[in-house]
């Protein structure tokens, strides 16, 4: 997949404020086009988008444990392809990524593997269990240096024990970003959104509010705390009303939205395709607009995509069954792009704000979501601001097939990607 | 049609051919020789992902009765405890050679899904909370029984009350939906606790008030309610239950002249009917069970009667 290591001139591109401009890129590092060489490989970026390459605060690598449903190599691939130059691999791997070593293990996959960057996100609990706090100095201190600990998939629900990690994280400047999910308001099968849906079709329901306390509680221990939390993929009204709340206040939080939960909704299941059960579910539109609109103000700080790839047989079951989760790596920023810029909501230099500089900064990322300037690090996408393809699920470099925008006529922007100078994808 | 999944299914002439040959059907249980041939030669798997004795047996005999080879199959846990998938499951037994699968499953949603795999015809019988359609039928055969049988004919005007656990129930569903076909009037009657969400865009009124829809109900249907939703804080006591959503005796008594009593069983005497109500002369249970059989046989012969498979 990498095709060059090299010098590129980019010529012709448009940044994001609309500046035309050449970039010039060569030892991995933007330098000054004057400086090229004649005879030196060029990209003509007539009339296309030069942005920061885009950066995920939410991926599933799925490595180790399940490989056959995602490698670090073929999700970093996919990754690649949408624009992104780095990633950061969810804990919930089997073993759990919760001592120095394990996360380790991950980061050197991803500098043997990678297509981009892979930064390591530690779990807050051993096992994902809730119950005893995993090694968070370790692995900060680690060779990984994490900076973001989740048991995402699972909800710190313990309120004492969110407090501790809370406060714990504060000494190296970590974060701890929460699966907002009360378990027993909307329990292990809940599989839903509560509404007229979920009612006829007799799915057990995970109404809103089942967020929205979560997220009521933690901001509040972030500001008993002064610590950072990040909620991830927030889908309702009500959550993004606590987190306009909590920001007025001046509590340390950030909020995420997935593409997902930016396009889909619920009547999408209505058929019991198992492609659509996602966690927390698609909601309505009501709640979809709210995210929108969260989104384009800055309530919502950063797109995340929430990538869980999953093994065919995995989703094969009956809905309330079925593992939950949808891909969307490939899609995000053609998603976003859709909803959020096509539509009038937000404008480039929004969207580079929530997709590549406010991620890398939760994240605390040195290098990613960087303007595009001489002396930066070469990490860019180039986006075809006009493209339109019909989403080929088939085609995907993952190695997971539940692409839950397969078949859907959406914008086709990524034209190339170059990680630390360096073309991972090239259309 | 090709599948029934659903009671919306079916529209008018299709659910009203169904009860009709239903009654000839139910003609032939009265002869000594009750076997039909029309069937001969079909496969009918009944494949039961969930303890089911009424349902069962009522489908296996009105295969049999139709001369179709019947084979059930109880695969109660086995895919997901066995690590096979549900796809992969049904795809083994359709690649046998069958005709058609009656199903019932433990989640909403399992018939729908299995009609998109295989190449034989699917009969949803019962997916988890979602739909029960021959039930709903079976249901309506009785109703239309009775009614005639005191001199009324129709759906139309008929008040249908449908009292108990509404949100956990798939019977409610279909029957909502059957009857907005044939035109009966369902009034919905649960604990708020026991309501589905979004139940007020079913087009039926739907009240916590028992007594006040009692009153001018033509069928009182009562549903099942598990002991374990009590564990699951919907409701205090059975005590409290039955006071407020029982058909009491003291209720039995305020059903209006000609009313009669539904229930798709099992039934938990004491808790949402009393042994009264239960074996009251207006009771339809019994008949339900009997035209359960008929229905079914009548459900068989149209999906799988011909070759096109058409109604």
């Amino acid at each position: 997949m990498t095709t060059s290591n090299g010098s590129v001139l980019i010529t012709g591109a448009s940044l994001a404020d609309g500046t035309r401009t050449d970039l010039y890129v060569s030892d991995g590092v933007l330098a000054d086009p004057a400086s090229a060489p004649a005879g030196v490989e060029r990209i003509d970026a007539d009339g296309l988008l030069a942005l920061p390459g885009l950066v995920d605060l939410h991926t599933h690598l799925r490595q180790p444990g399940r490989e056959d449903a995602e490698t670090v190599a073929s999700g970093t691939a996919a990754a690649a392809r949408g624009g992104y130059t780095c990633v950061h691999a969810m804990a919930n791997t089997d073993p759990v990524t919760d001592t120095a070593e394990a996360a380790e293990y991950v980061q050197a996959l991803g500098e043997r593997d990678g297509h981009c960057q892979v930064r390591v996100v530690g779990a807050v609990t051993k096992g994902l269990g809730g119950t005893e706090l995993a090694e968070l100095g370790l692995m900060a201190a680690s060779s990984a240096g994490v900076r973001v600990f989740s048991d995402d998939g699972r909800c710190v629900d313990d309120s004492l024990m969110m407090r501790r990690a809370l406060t714990y994280v504060k000494s190296f400047d970590g974060v701890v970003a929460q699966h907002s999910q009360d378990t027993r308001l909307a329990g292990p099968g809940a599989c839903c959104h509560e509404s007229e849906w979920s009612g006829r079709l007799g799915l057990p329901g995970w109404p809103s509010q089942a967020e929205s306390v979560i997220v009521a509680r933690d901001v509040q221990l972030a500001e008993l705390t002064g610590s950072r939390l990040h909620v991830c993929h927030v889908s309702t009204a009500e959550s993004v009303d606590v987190v306009r709340w909590a920001k007025a206040r001046g509590i340390q939080v950030t909020a995420e939205a997935t593409p997902h939960h930016l396009l889909l909704d619920t009547p999408l299941v209505s058929g019991y395709d198992t492609t659509f059960k996602v966690n927390p579910p698609l909601r309505t539109s009501e709640h979809l607009e709210a995210v929108r609109a969260a989104l384009a103000d800055g309530t919502i700080d950063i797109v995340g995509t929430d990538h869980a790839p999953h093994a065919r047989q995995d989703k094969d079951h009956p809905f309330d069954v079925a593992l939950p989760g949808m891909i969307g790596l490939e899609q995000a920023l053609a998603v976003v792009m859709e909803v959020m810029v096509n539509s009038g909501r937000m404008d480039w230099p929004t969207l580079v704000e929530r997709m590549a500089t406010a991620p890398a900064r939760i994240g605390r990322v040195a290098g990613q979501g960087r303007p595009l300037a001489v002396g930066e690090p070469a990490n860019i996408v180039l986006v075809d601001p006009s493209a339109r393809a019909v989403v080929d699920g088939a085609a995907s470099a993952s190695r997971a097939r539940n692409n839950p925008y397969h078949g859907r006529d959406l914008p086709d922007p990524v034209v190339a990607t170059i990680w630390n100078g360096r073309v991972t994808y090239r259309r | 049609m090709r599948h029934l999944l659903s009671a919306a299914d079916l529209d008018l002439a299709s659910a009203q051919s169904i009860l009709d040959v239903a009654e000839e059907m139910q003609q032939v249980q009265s002869r000594p020789v009750k076997k039909l041939p029309a069937l001969r030669g079909r496969t009918v798997v009944n494949i039961f992902f969930e303890d089911s004795t009424r349902t069962r047996t009522s489908f296996e005999i009105a295969g049999k009765w139709l001369s179709a080879d019947t084979i059930n199959v109880s695969a109660k846990g086995s895919s997901v405890s066995k690590g096979e998938s549900l796809r992969d499951t049904m795809l083994t037994l359709d690649a046998m050679g069958v005709d058609a699968f009656v199903i019932r499953h433990p989640s909403s949603g399992a018939a729908q899904q299995v009609a998109g795999w295989v190449k034989a015809q699917v009969i949803n019988a019962g997916d988890g909370q979602h739909e029960h359609p021959t039930q709903a039928l079976l249901d309506a055969y009785s109703m239309r029984h009775h009614f005639r049988s005191i001199g009324s004919d129709g759906f139309a005007g008929k008040k249908i009350a449908i009292v108990g656990d509404l949100l956990h129930s798939r019977v409610v569903r279909s029957n909502v939906l059957l009857q907005r076909t044939l035109g009966g009037e369902v009034v919905l009657v649960a604990p708020p606790t026991l309501l589905p969400t979004g139940v007020e865009t079913w087009g039926c009124p739907v009240t916590s008030d028992f007594d006040a829809a009692i009153a001018d109900a033509d069928i009182v249907m009562m549903l099942r309610v598990q002991r374990e939703r009590m564990a699951g804080g919907f409701f205090p006591t059975e005590r409290e239950y039955a006071e407020g959503y029982g058909l009491t005796e003291a209720r039995l008594a305020a059903m209006k002249p000609g009313a009669a009593i539904c229930h798709p069983g099992p039934m938990n005497r004491g808790v949402e009917i009393s042994s009264a109500a239960a074996d009251a002369a207006n009771s339809l249970v019994l008949d339900q069970v009997a035209g359960g059989v008929a229905v079914r046989m009548s459900v068989l012969y149209h999906l799988l009667g011909s070759d096109e498979g058409a109604m």
